[in-house]
């Protein structure tokens, strides 16, 4: 038996074993490289192609091109102010109405739905995830827009007499449902379930004995999940709230036909709007001229460099929650 | 006693308040849904499937963007299984703890997220500009992109949940790496690969964004890749803004048959998972 072995060790193999040779070995594992090394490259691919169309916007307009709200493509004057704020305003919004949703959920499918019925629940509202953006942007349109229209907006009209005026400035608006704030909304609808299913997935790394000690002390589920729970995981939750933010910020379709889509500054909540995202979708393919081009992928480098950051942090949170 | 009564009002009203949040957001699905089934249902007909998609007032269907749509993601899934499979499979197996491999599983999960429309510019910048037309390659092209990290993260995952053992038997029988991988850890992780496929597919099948620029979009019949391609995205995009009621109620259908088409596949996807062994 020995023998046979040491044999094997200095001589070559008489019969080389399935799947022993050398150069597959090295193919295969090549292969594997090369894909990883693909999506580095695509990434760096999306950023400099970016930055090359996008260049003789920035060079024509320079800085004035993040402050300006011209948009304007008969005279070649674009500035991106408009989108930029209609992109950031309905994001923050969005988040700001889907945290509490988000967190509410969660926290309710972990402490307090009895097991059985706690995981068909979250499959639905991650189904909603799921739901196309179009979906979305046309239930928006053709539902909800006619019902904002009717019962907020018009009743809001007709009282605007009675109404502080600083509120009535921030509802001013036409009546028609497409607006800063219905695109928000739906932005909360479609952030909610991601939001949801990250949060309770950090609800349940926390260690049962955590939880249970904080009920032996005698508080009651609102102390637990208040100052037990959501600060253990509080890291991830930024990441939570990160990630949605990202999310909101890139959505394109589901935006584009309910905001309105007017250039320039919003005025108020309830004035029509843009944002990046919504801007290209609908000018790129009918761009006018070269200019033209140049400033929608400016503005599509701008929108990569938002989401990135954000979504850079957010990863970079998440991770750091699970050790 | 009042300060214990005030804890328990306010532990009642905070269950209250998150049992309220999960109603709430029940409600958004179902009255999506139900917007769908009761706008869509009706105009679901043989038509939709046999016609091309017609000019306001005629009868038509949506058979042109059904059929682009199918033939990019096809093309698409192809793309993203490919390279996804391979790439995780590298994250996995190979380099995944180098800090190269960290940074390529950073990126893949900062790309899961990445706007759609990004990546169409991306497209639009190198196929559509310099070949000088709109292509249902570039829209596949476009599509398997968006599906790439899912594939990349659905494996690596996978993959690192088959247990070592498995590897040192293979490897005990005297098999290379590379051949325990492709033909012992790629068939017990089978059933997770191809979750991570539907996953994809569930992903891109509804994305509109990536092909208004790449794929264009074609109002009648077209099986050339090489030529811009209708896609039911698109034509719903394009109906749903008109002016006309007989080509929004077309959209209406086109968006039911792609919710159900990508709830269903979530819905595989998930019962897939739910079979497989994990260890």
């Amino acid at each position: 038996m020995t023998a046979t072995m040491m044999d094997s060790d200095t001589a070559p193999p008489r019969e080389t074993a399935p799947g022993q040779s050398e150069l597959s070995e090295t193919i295969f594992r090549g292969l594997c490289f090369g894909a990883a090394t693909l999506l580095l490259a695509a990434l760096a691919g999306v950023v400099i192609s970016l930055a090359i169309g996008g260049w003789p916007a920035f060079k024509q307009f320079g800085f004035g091109f993040f402050t300006s709200s011209a948009w304007d493509p008969v005279q070649e004057n674009y500035g991106a102010a408009g989108p930029i704020v209609g992109t950031i305003v309905t994001s923050v919004l969005a988040l700001i109405i889907a945290l509490p949703l988000a967190t509410g959920v969660s926290v309710f499918l972990v402490e307090f739905c009895p097991r059985n019925i706690a995981k068909p629940i979250a499959v639905a509202v991650e189904l909603l995830a799921g739901i196309p953006s179009i979906v979305y942007g046309m239930w928006g349109l053709f539902v909800l827009a006619p019902w904002f229209a009717i019962h907020v907006q018009l009743p809001l009209m007709t009282d605007s007499a009675n109404l502080p005026s600083w509120l009535s400035a921030l509802v001013a608006g036409i009546p028609n449902g497409a607006n800063i704030f219905t695109a928000s909304l739906i932005l909360a609808i479609m952030i909610l379930p991601y939001m949801s299913a990250v949060f309770r997935e950090l609800l349940l790394t926390i260690p049962a004995q955590v939880r249970e000690a904080a009920y032996g002390l005698g508080s009651t589920n609102f102390e637990v999940v208040s100052k037990v729970m959501i600060p253990y995981v509080r890291r991830g939750a930024v990441g939570v709230v990160m990630l949605g933010l990202g999310r909101a910020l890139g959505e394109t379709m589901a935006v584009t036909f309910i905001i309105g889509n007017s250039h320039g500054f919003p005025h108020s909540l309830f004035d029509s709007g843009s944002t990046i995202a919504s801007t290209i979708a609908n000018e790129f393919a009918e761009a006018t001229s070269d200019m033209h081009t140049a400033a929608l992928i400016a503005l599509g480098l701008v929108l990569f460099i938002l989401t990135f950051a954000v979504l850079a942090v957010a990863r970079l949170l998440l991770a750091s929650e699970k050790h | 006693m009042d300060r214990a009564l005030r804890r328990k009002i306010t532990n009642s009203v905070f269950i209250g308040l998150c049992g309220a949040a999960t109603l709430v957001a029940l409600a958004f699905l179902v009255m999506i849904l139900w917007s769908l089934v009761a706008k869509g249902f009706g105009g679901l007909d043989a038509k939709i499937f046999t016609m091309t998609q017609p000019a306001p007032g005629s009868p038509g269907g949506l058979l042109n963007g059904i059929l682009g749509s199918i033939m990019m993601c096809v093309l698409g899934m192809v793309l993203a299984v490919i390279v996804g499979i391979l790439a995780g499979t590298w994250l996995a197996e190979y380099g995944g703890k180098t800090a190269y491999g960290q940074v390529v599983r950073f990126l893949n999960d900062v790309l899961l997220s990445a706007p759609s429309i990004l990546v169409g510019l991306f497209v639009y910048e190198i196929l559509v500009k310099p070949f000088h037309g709109f292509s249902g390659y570039a829209g596949g092209v476009a599509l398997g992109l968006l599906a790439v990290p899912i594939v990349t993260r659905t494996t690596e995952d996978m993959l690192t949940l088959q247990p070592n053992t498995l590897r040192e038997a293979g490897m005990a029988l005297g098999a290379g790496r590379g051949f325990v991988i492709r033909s012992i850890i790629w068939k017990a992780a089978g059933a997770g690969l191809f979750t991570g496929g539907l996953l994809g597919f569930a992903r891109i099948s509804g994305e509109t964004a990536p092909l208004l620029f790449t794929s264009l979009g074609n109002q009648f019949v077209n099986l050339k890749m090489s030529q811009p391609m209708g896609s039911l995205p698109t034509t719903i995009f394009q109906f749903a803004l008109s002016a006309y009621d007989d080509w929004q109620r077309l959209a209406w259908v086109g968006a039911l048959l792609i919710a159900v088409a990508v709830l269903a596949v979530n819905i595989v996807g998930r019962l897939v998972a739910r079979e497989t062994h994990r260890p």
